[in-house]
């Protein structure tokens, strides 16, 4: 709209100066359109001083190389993903066919059932799926309230707080792991269950520890979701809560009625952001759910659990080769990914546009 | 005029007392989970920590975990160098790539929706454990490489880098920029969250001032500089940090990757407190000083 408004002021600028009749029609306004649309291209051009050839040249030549750019880079992306497709079908031997490059000459999907049988696929699925999801809802919930405290109330030593944020940002949990390990090797709470029964509870190996982090905001890159999401309240007019306060609304109140439903871009990114990354989480799912199969945990022992397989099955100690173990974890990541792109596919507007579209300001 | 004061009072500290009731349980949490094991790990740096049969002792040490990190161990402190240096490099080609594509991507241009997706997917496909079994997948990098190979003829870069070479200028600065062009994989892939922080930013400027730009003259490059720089310059910090903080803290990281090795393998809590005591410093002090940089040349608008 702007832009055609715009091209016709600069067309019509120069038109005045150089031909009569195009003053005239000028002058005539409305009558201007009209005249304009009979003339020929070059004509028009003519009147334009050239700007006209010119602006269409510049707008195909960028749209041209905009084009062949973005074709490199989204091809660069998806390369490993179709060169996994394709590798995931084929046989052993077509591996070392050098003739076979990317269409496997012998189609089979054997890999597929052996990769789903070396990481238990269904149950790790499912385990995963519920684990992800029950994380993520939690993870959320708590990370919305403390972003919201942040965005709207003051309080003493709020700057404070919101340094631990940032430091909990920054802090790599790594750098905490091995203490971490240890605190719930021998978990107690200010020495109460040391009083009462006399010794710490071993927390390590069941999922409790890292529910519990989660609910107090300590989870994978929580202080991130919490920077995101107070980003977005503090960008939300203050007058529809107010008028709620005035109404006799409470705090919590409000915040459930008024708030919550027009935060839904923003929490619907952070909540697929925790899933996700929960999903392939390899750290935390080592250190506190080792005994729960998971995909991403069962991912990265499936080399280690085909060779074991192999001998299982051969009855002899048998080094497998590079490339058929290769092939067997790239089936096996390509099964692991592909919930996450059905999902991704589904609700790709909530990733990208919903973040975008909200305007946050960092 | 007396009651009133004293309502105002009492509504500011019932919003205090909710405030703190809202953040409850991240102040929990992170007493709990963060400060106990932080500055447990602190101390455990200095210790010699031995772990028994359930349980474990800490005998204080001084500084001879950090004596170990730095002379004894043969890889860390090149390690921590290597990192650093291909940390400073390749943050800023993700800024830059990363700035680049948000501008294309902000334009208007058919199958829009598409390209988004997928200059989004790495999110996904860089994250946990995939990445790290994505390094040493032999069979994947051949193919990659065979690909690569049918279409060396035609490969635009190879021949800019070879001009580039016999021309002889400079060339230390050249093979820094021709190891990120060959990687540029790796920088596409760590790219997906800021370059959806930059769209989110420019999609925030308004289109009056590009018009009023354009009214007066000003070319497209003239306002990218005048206009969207200073404008989103803010996000150029927060964009900063995360990358920096995300590239040091990956799982693929080799300071990192040490850090676990001597932990959870070879089973000496106390070096590796102290290693990745030393190496957060560091990164820190790399994360405060240049976001301090930064942070002088940023533009607020309101």
């Amino acid at each position: 709209m702007t832009k055609r408004s715009w091209k016709k002021t600069k067309t019509g600028a120069p038109s005045a100066e150089t031909g009569m009749a195009a003053a005239n029609a000028a002058a005539a306004g409305a009558d201007t359109q009209v005249r304009y649309s009979q003339l020929g291209f070059f004509e028009r051009n003519r009147l334009s001083g050239g700007y006209l050839l010119r602006k269409i040249v510049t707008q195909k030549a960028v749209s041209i190389i905009r084009a062949i750019l973005l074709f490199g880079m989204c091809f660069m992306i998806l390369q490993p993903i179709l060169n996994k497709i394709s590798v995931s079908f084929m046989t052993e031997q077509d591996l070392y066919n050098p003739v076979v490059i990317s269409i496997p000459e012998h189609f089979t999907t054997e890999n597929y059932r052996l990769a789903a049988e070396l990481m238990t696929y269904s149950k790790a699925l499912t385990n995963s799926f519920i684990v992800s999801l029950t994380i993520a809802l939690l993870q959320i919930a708590v990370c919305t309230l403390a972003g919201y405290g942040f965005a709207r109330f003051q309080f003493p030593f709020k700057k404070f707080w919101f340094a631990c944020v940032i430091l909990v940002i920054l802090i790599p949990p790594q750098t905490i792991a091995s203490s971490l390990h240890l605190h719930f090797r021998f978990f107690d709470i200010l020495g109460l269950f040391k009083l009462t029964t006399g010794k710490t509870v071993n927390l390590r190996g069941s999922a409790l520890p890292y529910y519990l982090m989660s609910a107090g905001c300590m989870g994978l890159k929580n202080g991130l979701y919490i920077y995101m999401i107070r980003q977005f309240f503090r960008n939300i007019p203050v007058d529809l809560e107010e008028a709620a306060y005035v109404d006799g609304c409470g705090m919590l109140r409000t915040f459930i009625k008024i708030m919550l439903p027009q935060s839904k871009p923003i929490l619907t990114s952070c909540f697929l952001f925790a899933f996700v990354w929960q999903w392939t989480d390899g750290f935390y799912s080592k250190m506190f759910l080792g005994n729960t199969k998971l995909v991403s945990t069962a991912l990265s022992r499936i080399v280690d659990s085909l060779s074991a397989y192999i001998q299982r099955i051969n009855g002899v100690k048998t080094t497998i080769s590079i490339a058929y173990s290769n092939c067997i974890l790239a089936t096996g990541t390509l099964m692991i990914i592909m919930p996450l792109i059905i999902l991704y596919l589904f609700a790709q507007k909530a990733f990208v546009e919903s973040i975008t579209s909200s305007g946050i300001k960092m | 005029m007396k009651p009133k004061r004293h309502k105002y009072v009492g509504l500011q500290k019932r919003k205090a007392k909710a405030g703190y009731m809202f953040i409850m349980p991240f102040i929990i949490g992170f007493l709990v989970f963060m400060v106990k094991p932080f500055f447990q790990s602190l101390y455990m740096s200095f210790c010699n920590v031995e772990l028994g049969a359930g349980t474990f002792r800490q005998t204080f040490s001084g500084l001879t975990n950090y004596r170990f990190a730095f002379m004894v161990d043969p890889e860390y402190n090149r390690l921590v160098v290597e990192e650093i240096s291909r940390m400073m490099v390749y943050s800023l080609a993700i800024i830059v790539f990363s700035f680049f594509v948000s501008l294309i991507l902000n334009q208007t241009f058919h199958g829009r929706a598409f390209v988004r997706a997928v200059f989004f997917l790495p999110v996904i496909l860089s994250s946990g454990v995939i990445l790290g079994l994505e390094e040493n997948n032999q069979l994947m990098s051949s193919l990659a490489q065979t690909i690569e190979n049918t279409t060396q003829g035609i490969s635009i870069t190879a021949a800019l880098e070879s001009i580039l070479r016999t021309a002889g200028v400079g060339v230390r600065a050249y093979e820094t920029l021709f190891e990120v062009i060959d990687n540029i994989y790796d920088v596409a892939i760590a790219s997906g969250i800021q370059i959806i922080i930059f769209l989110s930013g420019l999609q925030n400027i308004s289109s009056n001032m590009y018009e009023a730009a354009d009214i007066e003259g000003c070319t497209k490059w003239e306002s990218l500089w005048k206009i969207t720089f200073p404008m989103i310059s803010s996000l150029f910090l927060v964009n900063w940090i995360y990358t920096v903080v995300d590239f040091c803290m990956r799982s693929d990281n080799g300071v990192i990757k040490k850090i676990q090795t001597v932990m959870i393998d070879q089973q000496q809590y106390g070096n590796a407190s102290a290693m990745s005591w030393i190496y957060f410093v560091i990164v820190l002090a790399f994360v405060g000083v240049t976001s301090f940089l930064i942070s002088k040349r940023v533009y607020y608008y309101d």
